[in-house]
């Protein structure tokens, strides 16, 4: 009966990404994410530093959310002032095309 | 409302703003914070760069960084000013006095922390060595 589980997890593996309505297989292999501010102990994170807060603005000019970076709940916050600050004097765009 | 506060303010000049001119702008933009009581504590000509956007149909702007001491009403005036140049594109102030001391205060938080931590693992080691102690002499 398992191994009839593995076979259709195999076969359906790349839809059921898309497809919530599938059953769900056994979890996919996710790496834990760790806050990267937690470990260095940044307690300020400055607008003005527009090389490293583009590294959390992707193309588009948008802010990477933190399921994504992984970042923890307050220096994700403290991120997102400092990316809407830099905006606000022109140093990140608002917008991207 | 004679507490000390510390702003950070960074404005943007026009690219095409001659260079003596931008400090002579700069510097009236000092006079107008001394004259109103406040203090310069820091000033950083941060040069000029590529604006992330046009503002008024500029690509390029001189960036200015000023971080001033004082009440808040010589920010009011200065922001005034500000406003009414057409040399100044763009400018912005941050209170950062309370930024900081909230930094402190997560820093203090952590060392704390880490001191509990370590003073815990101490105790629990305390006690597994005091444990075995009282099941003997309860045998």
């Amino acid at each position: 009966m398992s191994s009839n589980y593995e076979d259709r997890d195999r076969d359906f593996g790349f839809e059921r990404e898309y497809d919530r309505t599938m059953p769900r297989g056994p979890r996919r292999m996710m790496r834990r994410k760790i806050c990267r501010f937690c470990i260095e102990k940044v307690d300020l994170i400055d607008y003005k530093d527009v090389k490293f807060l583009q590294s959390y603005v992707p193309e588009r000019g948008k802010i990477l959310p933190r399921r994504i970076s992984g970042v923890c709940a307050a220096h994700q916050r403290m991120l997102a002032e400092a990316i809407k600050r830099a905006r606000n004097i022109a140093l990140l765009p608002y917008a991207a095309d | 409302m004679a507490e000390k506060r510390t702003y950070e303010v960074i404005f943007i000049i026009d690219p095409d703003v001659a260079e003596n001119e931008v400090m002579q702008l700069s510097e009236g933009v000092q006079k107008i914070i001394t004259s109103q009581g406040g203090s310069i504590t820091k000033t950083e000509m941060m040069g000029k760069r590529q604006l992330a956007y046009e503002i008024n149909h500029k690509r390029n702007g001189t960036y200015v960084l000023l971080e001033v001491e004082g009440s808040g009403a010589e920010i009011a005036e200065v922001e005034r000013r500000m406003r009414v140049n057409d040399q100044i594109l763009r400018y912005m102030t941050i209170r950062v006095d309370e930024m900081r001391r909230r930094a402190d205060k997560l820093k203090d938080r952590r060392a704390r922390k880490a001191a509990k931590k370590t003073a815990g693992r101490k105790a629990s080691k305390a006690q597994a060595q005091t444990e075995p102690e009282e099941e003997e002499s309860a045998a």
